[in-house]
């Protein structure tokens, strides 16, 4: 297929771009296979607009004589508004922006065509293998060993190939427990607590049935990361009532009978529709200024999406507390185990592990945690909140994690390497983005779709000096310790730098960080100053005395 | 003095308590637990004592402050719980004012630097800053011996066009003979923010002084001959008012005024929105719903932001329009005093440095008779005059700095320690209703005034990222009053509920970095002396430090790295970044599990290695 077939319209004169806090400005409209491109044709400050075709969440257009206008609602948030002369170019870019934003087939999108301008000093689809990660974990314990079991995804199509095991448990009986496990999920390791050896891992839901089907395997192979007469957590993020029934569809749970070592507690944590619904409430009211007090405030409740980020940083406390406070191993799963399970995994880490903090230790914990761990971005992030399909596999579960390490920042603004900014850009690719990184559902379509080969990665781009010191927080200062939020109420605070990003004026406050920074930085030179004429002195010193 | 009491934490569910001892003195409770941490209540902080009923560990005493610190104690033995509580009833009820802690509070300061500290604070300085007495405003001796009005003070600027029986006239016909004076004057717009009471107008009563009282005003402003009256009730309010002969200015009887009604609730609206908040807020376990529609029933932002709407169109109509404004409430001394004090805010600069936010407490609300005894009820009286007004004041304000974090000079613990003092009745400033008050108690004799103990410690107090020149000295400022941009005070209702707050604070690592910055300034200058000193002549020496002061960024590049293990960077740092959360005692673990057990109770406990399996 051929983009200029899509585009009837190739260019608008005269087209009046708005946007909340700007000025309107008058420029030339383009429109190409990826891009809507507006650009000012003044002299002194042209002013450009990228919009990929991709970060499009829904478009409305309006006439009023032969003026159109064209409403585009991102899903980075944002809206703009397009006034085009003449009501054929406005249709045709109308029709041609809804076609190109809605491409079907993934091999059409952005990142197989972009070619970057950069170089690329390391492949960001060869920094993070799980092979590193086990070469580390061996280095403190030889209770775990990497499996190949899943070389060929025939076991479980939603893992990556290679996975990380209990030593004592061999292949054929990973087969046989992936039989007994939701999509073939099998437990594998998440996470090692190195100060205590305890584990956490995560699966899907066990297939026992209504008639209590069991698997010895399965038992053993949990049970293997236990300390001899020390008991395990069984964190299963659905209500118990909902396990149950999950019994007459072939699901279920561990029963205490086959696992008494194991102790089971249902916390609970919203499903994906849920909230996508949630998602697209707060936007809304984030998004109309003409609210008063009180229906701002019984909007921002009834869109619950606090509730969901205050439950799930209370799970994911929960899960950290089993492993550094009780010394116990936990297993973390839900239903199919690729959404809310590692919401929990991924949570707990940053609380438990400094490492997990750090930037590059971040992206690690992204990639391992939602990448290869199978979370279907490419189905969740599909659409954002003005989406009006209703698809019903579209989820911000992604964006909730963000967003919960983003609460966790706060109240630890030191302890992070990264700033908001690198949440936010995260956010951001993963809903549109020229890189392949968040593309395909998990490793076996990356790797069907050839991503590696023909699209570039995220991480090459991040990674690069230049862009890092971008996402860099200076305040940041290494602290080894495990940190606990707090999840009272009055102690979480809506992301403004997401919901309100486009609905009010930031200039002062990017100001103020701004001068934060500044004074941070100022600090580091004087004290390099300092101490170099400490130096100086200490010379002439001796100096003196020599002669 | 009683031993082996027991200190709860409020929000904790799992009874996780201090223990130590309980003493009383004249003036504080003091708690010291056994690892000597010290907690000292103030008496006069003191806003109710509870007695809860008897339990296994002892007798439970709920303590509310004022500054909204909760305690919780228990009392092993009752009787010991019912003397401590009968003391507290006494001792934080005041009869008389000379009672009151700041007649014996005793700085160690001469009575040369009492007398300098009073004069701190002058407002006669203060209105030849603003450009008055000028062409069209002069200081009135009317109220001289406070005979006309007793809770004006003695000093008052008028219209030079308003002459003695028209004050006098104006003067009858407006409640409690609050009339028209001047409030803030804007130099470059030459229009001013003039404030009064309602008129006792009743349906149809009027007054041809306070006609011409309002004319003076309107044409005391050659920029513009229109003039705004806002009255800062709502309207029903206003409205009911007429029939107990008082009311609001109808526009037909007065020329070229714009009437606006703006709508801020009265004080008894405002006493029970504080307590629904505290409420609220106090609640253990609570829910986010719960506490969104909590927030939202108790109506205290939307009146914060009713405050903060009426400043802001007060601001509008002198910067925008040049229009002079008057604005009334029913006494004008609660939301007069509010959006006067808010509006000039806005307009001019000063007010958002250390010195000109004491200056403005001082005009707009000490000198202009907001009732702080009553208010915030110094002495024991009728509670339905106890109204959170002030506080409303500190807390629009603290929304600004928000939203302009480099405009005020002063931070968010100047406006606590203001809040703490204006409740403490440890200095003299907040003492009484007026002025003519004050001076009857001879405060100025007998007690002190805060603001130099203030000045003395305005290091604290200072905000790292002010930029005077943010604003231009009189340029508005204008905030978004959409809703969303007002916050809960997390610092100010739960400033000593440790656990809420982030663990690591940004504000404190900048401002002490900011503060090790000036003192490395200083060492710099210090070693430039001495290896100047040391090099004597050689020239070649300075050259090159002259270098290093002109681009200090590459001497870090270029210096070796060996240094750094010669002279160990300034140790600091690290003792500035204190990391409440990896304390065992500070962290949430063991109320998280016991919330789930609450919340949850077919599951497991964590806390007592206890299971029930539920299937």
């Amino acid at each position: 297929m051929e983009f200029a077939e899509l585009i009837k319209t190739p260019r608008a004169d005269n087209v009046v771009l708005h946007r909340p806090f700007h000025l309107a400005v008058e420029g030339t409209l383009c429109l190409t296979g990826h891009h809507l491109i507006f650009s000012s044709r003044r002299q002194d400050n042209a002013e450009e607009l990228w919009l990929l075709h991709s970060n499009i969440d829904s478009i409305e257009k309006r006439f009023v004589g032969s003026l159109g206008t064209i409403v585009i609602k991102c899903k980075d948030l944002r809206i703009i508004q397009l006034d085009i002369p003449g009501m054929e170019e406005c249709l045709n870019i109308a029709s041609s922006i809804e076609a190109l934003s809605t491409l079907d087939s993934v091999t059409l999108m952005y990142p197989f065509f972009y070619r970057p301008m950069f170089e690329v000093l390391e492949d960001g689809w060869s920094s993070f293998l799980l092979e590193q990660e086990f070469e580390l974990l061996s280095s403190v314990t030889n209770e775990w060993r990497l499996s190949c079991v899943n070389k060929d995804f025939s076991v479980c199509p939603s893992y990556p190939p290679v996975v990380i095991v209990p030593k004592s448990i061999d292949d054929e009986a990973l087969r046989k427990v992936a039989l007994f496990r939701h999509g073939g999920r099998f437990p594998v390791l998440s996470y090692y607590h190195k100060k205590n050896g305890m584990a956490m891992m995560r699966s899907s839901q066990p297939l026992t049935g209504t008639n209590g089907r069991r698997c010895k395997e399965d038992e053993k192979l949990i049970n293997a990361t236990l300390r001899s007469g020390r008991r395990g957590f069984v964190i299963d993020t659905r209500p118990l009532t909902v396990a149950q029934q999950a019994r007459a569809k072939g699901g279920g749970f561990e029963q205490e009978v086959h696992y008494p070592q194991w102790r089971r507690i249902h916390k609970y944590i919203e499903r994906f529709n849920i909230l996508q619904e949630s998602f697209i409430k707060l936007v809304e009211a984030c998004n109309d200024q003409s609210h008063n007090m009180d229906r701002w405030l019984s909007k921002l409740e009834a869109s619950n999406w606090l509730t969901h980020i205050k439950e799930l940083l209370t799970a994911a406390c929960l899960a950290a507390q089993c492993i550094d406070r009780e010394g116990a191993s936990v297993l973390v799963h839900g239903s199919e185990g690729t959404d809310s399970t590692l919401q929990v995994t991924s949570l707990a880490q940053i609380i438990l592990d400094p490492r997990c903090r750090t930037i590059h230790g971040f992206e690690a914990l992204v990639v391992r945690e939602w990448l290869q761990a199978g979370h279907p971005f490419q189905q969740r992030c599909a659409q954002s909140a003005y989406s009006n399909s209703k698809q019903k596999w579209e989820a911000p579960v992604f964006l909730l994690f963000l967003e919960c390490v983003w609460q966790i920042h706060r109240q630890f603004p030191c302890s992070f390497e990264f700033n908001e900014h690198f949440l936010i850009m995260l956010f951001e690719h993963a809903y549109a983005s020229q890189f392949g990184t968040f593309l395909g559902n998990n490793e076996s379509e990356r790797a069907k779709l050839k991503l590696p080969q023909k699209t570039m990665s995220l991480w090459s781009w991040v990674n690069r000096p230049e862009e890092l010191s971008r996402f860099q927080n200076p305040l940041y200062e290494a602290n080894s310790l495990v940190i606990w939020p707090s999840v009272a109420p009055q102690s979480l605070q809506l992301w403004e730098g997401v919901f309100l990003r486009w609905n009010r004026p930031s200039r002062f406050l990017e100001e103020a960080e701004e001068e934060r920074i500044n004074i941070i930085r100022y600090n580091k030179e004087l004290q390099a100053k300092v101490n170099a004429l400490r130096r100086q002195l200490a010379e002439l010193e001796t100096d003196g005395e020599v002669q | 003095q009683v031993e082996q009491v027991k200190l709860l934490d409020r929000f904790s569910t799992s009874n996780k308590s201090l223990t130590g001892t309980l003493y009383l003195t004249a003036t504080h409770l003091l708690f010291i637990d056994s690892s000597q941490r010290e907690t000292w209540i103030l008496h006069h902080h003191i806003a109710a004592v509870e007695k809860l009923p008897l339990t296994t560990s002892g007798c439970p005493l709920v303590i509310q402050c004022k500054n909204f610190r909760i305690v919780h104690f228990v009392v092993p033995r009752e009787r010991d719980c019912h003397d401590i509580y009968n003391s507290l009833l006494q001792l934080s009820r005041t009869a008389k004012y000379e009672e009151l802690y700041a007649f014996s509070y005793n700085p160690k300061q001469n009575e040369s630097e009492q007398v300098k500290g009073w004069q701190l604070i002058d407002l006669a300085e203060e209105y030849k800053r603003m450009g008055v007495p000028n062409d069209y405003w002069q200081l009135s001796d009317a109220n001289r011996d406070y005979k006309i009005c007793e809770t004006y003070p003695r000093e008052l600027y008028v219209p030079r066009t308003a002459s003695k029986p028209i004050i006098v006239g104006s003067s009858k016909f407006r409640s409690k003979g609050r009339f028209p004076v001047l409030s803030y004057y804007h130099k470059n717009k030459e229009a001013a923010i003039c404030r009064c009471s309602q008129p006792l107008s009743g349906f149809s009563a009027r007054c041809l002084e306070d006609e011409h009282m309002l004319q003076a005003i309107s044409k005391a402003n050659p920029s513009n001959r229109y003039m705004y009256v806002m009255d800062t009730r709502p309207k029903l309010n206003a409205m009911a008012n007429r029939a107990a002969g008082k009311g609001y200015e109808n526009e037909d009887n007065y020329s070229n005024i714009r009437f606006q009604f703006v709508g801020i609730e009265n004080i008894h609206v405002m006493r029970s929105s504080l307590q629904k908040l505290l409420e609220v807020s106090g609640t253990r376990g609570l829910s986010v719903n719960d506490f969104l529609s909590g927030l939202e029933n108790s109506g205290w932002l939307r009146h914060i932001k009713a405050v903060l709407d009426a400043a802001v169109f007060l601001a509008k109509a002198i910067a925008v329009e040049s229009a002079s404004v008057l604005v009334h409430c029913s006494d004008g001394w609660d939301r007069t005093s509010q959006v006067c004090s808010l509006g000039a805010l806005l307009l001019d600069s000063y007010y958002r440095t250390i010195k000109g936010f004491m200056v403005l407490i001082e005009k707009d609300w000490i000198s202009f008779g907001h009732k702080f005894s009553d208010r915030c009820c110094q002495l024991d009286g009728d509670p339905k005059e106890i109204s959170p007004v002030f506080t409303q004041f500190l807390e629009s304000v603290w929304n600004l700095t928000e939203q302009f974090p480099q405009a005020f000079e002063y931070n968010e613990a100047f406006l606590l320690q203001i809040h703490e003092h204006v409740h403490s009745c440890q200095f003299g400033n907040f003492l009484g209703n007026c002025q003519k008050e004050r001076e009857e108690l001879k405060l100025k004799e007998k007690t002190y005034s805060l603001w130099p103990f203030l000045l003395a410690e305005q290091k604290k107090y200072q905000n790292p990222l002010y930029n005077p020149d943010f604003s231009p000295e009189l340029t508005l400022l204008e905030p978004n009053t959409v809703s969303f941009n007002f916050k809960f005070w997390r610092n100010m209702y739960h400033q000593f509920d440790r656990s809420m707050h982030p663990r690591q604070s940004v504000f404190n690592l900048i401002m002490n970095t900011s503060e090790q910055n000036k003192q490395l300034e200083e060492d710099i200058k210090e070693l430039e002396a001495k290896i100047k000193q040391r090099t004597g002549r050689s020239d070649v020496v300075l050259v090159k430090e002259q270098e290093q002061t002109a681009h200090p960024a590459p001497v870090a590049l270029k210096s070796p790295p060996c240094f750094q293990k010669e002279q160990p960077p300034m140790p600091v740092n690290d003792a500035m970044r204190t990391i409440e959360g990896s304390n065992t005692a500070d962290n949430r673990y063991s109320e998280l599990v016991s919330e789930f057990s609450k919340a949850e109770p077919a599951v497991v406990s964590l806390e007592y290695g206890v299971a029930r399996m539920t299937c």
